[in-house]
């Protein structure tokens, strides 16, 4: 077991952020993501529902009978202790799990009516529909920033003028654009950490996907940088499914709309985040959430 | 608490000692080394002059005995066939254990033939090709060819090894960012897998051509003895190695003293290709 988030001890310091307040903070250097054209209608998005979904390593039973919701304009947290399931369960809903040898996954997982585990179904599309931003910052070694953006787009085989267009909307809509201008044909991996987890942020929704899965993409993070990436998911979460697994309390506090909380690879309770903190239903969220164990 | 203690007398001279022992244990393994090169400039650079390089060995029994120039266009053309069939196999081959078999059982087996290969003596290769390409009379009898084929052989398993241990280190972050980013598999491994590692590949490939360019067995028994230039692949060729191992066995002095400026010629060759080698080595962004 993982030592219990030292912040979370008290549980006084789980108090959600005013939406109107944050909003009027972020106002100035909010990123443009107007710049990705009119935001979609809300019934144009895609709910991620996972149905009765079952994870293996091997032998190992990882995730059990997990069934989700995941409605689309909103962030879900994903909590829990380490080794809870909590990011096999969102590698299960791009199908990277199956990518670890001896990992499979049965039960369904649906975007909309579509069932991402249906036999006829091409990985790759799935993986397009839902992008995923990882623990560390992975920018490609060999490429500039304009390539790494570009490489979502140039590694599924899309071809179009508007490349440079796209990758440029990318980069102002994660609030990269006014440091990296000027030096788009500079490494990738020149840039601090914080700016490449934005860059690895806009090479994924540079290819355009429904849903954003985020597995703890703020731990290797110093505190201003995911600052940066709380605001910039805030914004992201108008067009897109967002769900994030996070070990920080207070980050699912400032982020989600709905938090879920995973002990040994099932889910314990799922609530709107201010209920699930402050009115946990059953003992062992109130347990965790309070620092209790973890 | 512990008190600060006092190294002994005793302990220093201990220390001392055993670093002597070390460096002295060095020096003893450089001298052989240092020898050899030694050897090779004192009686190699004396043979080296604009003649020794622009002619033929002439079989004349007087006069200047000829240069090195077919030996080393030789070296270089039967070389090059070898690498071009060595490399892009073994590079090939790594890819198939990295990317693709892995920990499967077809996979180990391969793994374990390529690290027998590695130990195959080099004049065992040479046979080989002599019984089924010369003996069997496979599109002539001594070609140069076939010396490129038995030296592919020699090179095939240092490329595999040197290449999938380059590829191993190739970050698996990287693949599962492309992969999610709904990427076929062989694009994963076209656009982002090879071109991160291939300072590395080129290292291990420029590493087995240096091994490969100095290797004699293979070639004796496959590409004959020829004095003059040749340029066809299916005519004898004259290489370095050969020159040297049938000039240092003339009777003439002044052959015996071409051996030598061979020798020289051939060591300078390799040493350019390590430097390359090593050149790529640095450029590297894996660890």
């Amino acid at each position: 077991m993982m030592p219990p988030d030292t912040e979370s001890k008290d549980p006084t310091a789980v108090s959600l952020p005013d939406p109107a307040e944050q909003g009027s903070a972020t106002q100035e250097e909010a990123p443009d993501i107007s710049a990705l054209g009119e935001p979609k209608p809300k019934e144009a998005g895609h709910n991620v529902v996972l149905e009765g979904l079952n994870a293996y390593y091997g032998k190992m039973h990882v995730i059990k009978d997990v069934s989700l919701t995941f409605p689309t304009g909103q962030v879900t947290a994903i909590i829990g202790p380490s080794g809870s399931g909590k990011s096999t369960v969102i590698r299960c809903i791009n199908r990277m799990h199956e990518e670890i040898p001896g990992a499979r996954a049965e039960g369904s997982v649906k975007l909309d009516d579509l069932n991402v585990y249906a036999p006829e179904v091409d990985i790759t599309s799935v993986r397009r529909l839902i992008g995923m931003v990882f623990q560390k910052p992975n920018p490609f070694p060999t490429m500039s920033i304009f390539d790494n953006v570009a490489a979502g787009m140039r590694l599924t085989g899309v071809r179009g003028e508007n490349m440079r267009e796209r990758v440029h909307k990318s980069l102002r809509a994660v609030g990269l654009w006014g440091e990296v201008k000027n030096r788009l044909d500079r490494p990738g991996i020149g840039l601090s950490g914080g700016q490449q987890q934005r860059l690895c942020i806009a090479r994924t929704i540079a290819v355009e996907p429904e849903v954003i899965l985020m597995d703890e993409p703020c731990s290797a993070l110093d505190p201003i940088a995911t600052l940066k990436v709380e605001e910039l998911i805030d914004e992201l979460k108008e067009r897109y499914t967002i769900v994030i697994v996070t070990h920080n309390m207070q980050q699912a506090a400032r982020v989600a709309d709905s938090t879920v909380f995973m002990l040994d690879g099932e889910v314990i309770e799922h609530a709107p985040t201010s209920e699930l903190f402050t009115t946990p239903k059953d003992e062992r969220t109130e347990r965790y959430v309070t620092g209790k164990f973890g | 608490m512990t008190e600060l203690t006092r190294i002994s007398a005793g302990r220093r001279r201990k220390d001392k000692f055993m670093r002597g022992l070390l460096a002295a244990a060095t020096g003893v393994a450089l001298l052989p080394l240092v020898l050899i090169i030694y050897y090779l400039v004192y009686k190699g650079i004396g043979q080296w002059s604009g003649q020794f390089f622009t002619t033929d060995p002439n079989g004349n029994f007087l006069g200047y005995p000829g240069g090195v120039r077919s030996a080393i266009l030789g070296t270089l053309e039967v070389v090059a066939l070898a690498t071009l069939i060595a490399v892009p196999l073994g590079i090939t081959v790594a890819l198939y254990l990295v990317e693709y078999g892995k920990k499967s059982l077809f996979a180990n087996v391969v793994r374990y033939f390529v690290d027998v290969m590695t130990g195959v003596p080099s004049i065992v290769f040479g046979l080989f090709i002599y019984i089924v390409l010369v003996v069997a009379h496979v599109g002539g009898n001594f070609t140069a060819w076939k010396g490129s084929v038995a030296l592919s052989l020699l090179m095939f398993p240092i490329v595999a090894r040197s290449a999938e241990v380059v590829l191993n280190l190739v970050p698996s972050s990287l693949r599962e960012a492309a992969l999610a980013l709904g990427a076929p598999r062989w694009r994963v491994v076209t656009r982002i897998v090879i071109p991160t590692a291939a300072p590395g590949l080129l290292t291990g490939s420029l590493l087995a051509i240096a091994r490969s360019a100095g290797e004699t067995a293979p070639l004796i028994f496959t590409l004959g003895t020829a004095n003059g230039l040749t340029f066809g692949l299916s005519q004898q060729m004259n290489t370095l190695p050969t020159q040297i191992f049938s000039d240092i066995t003339s009777p003439r002095n002044a052959i015996v003293a071409r051996a030598w400026g061979a020798a020289l010629t051939l060591v300078a060759m390799i040493l350019i290709l390590n430097l390359i080698a090593r050149a790529a080595q640095r450029r590297s962004r894996l660890a």
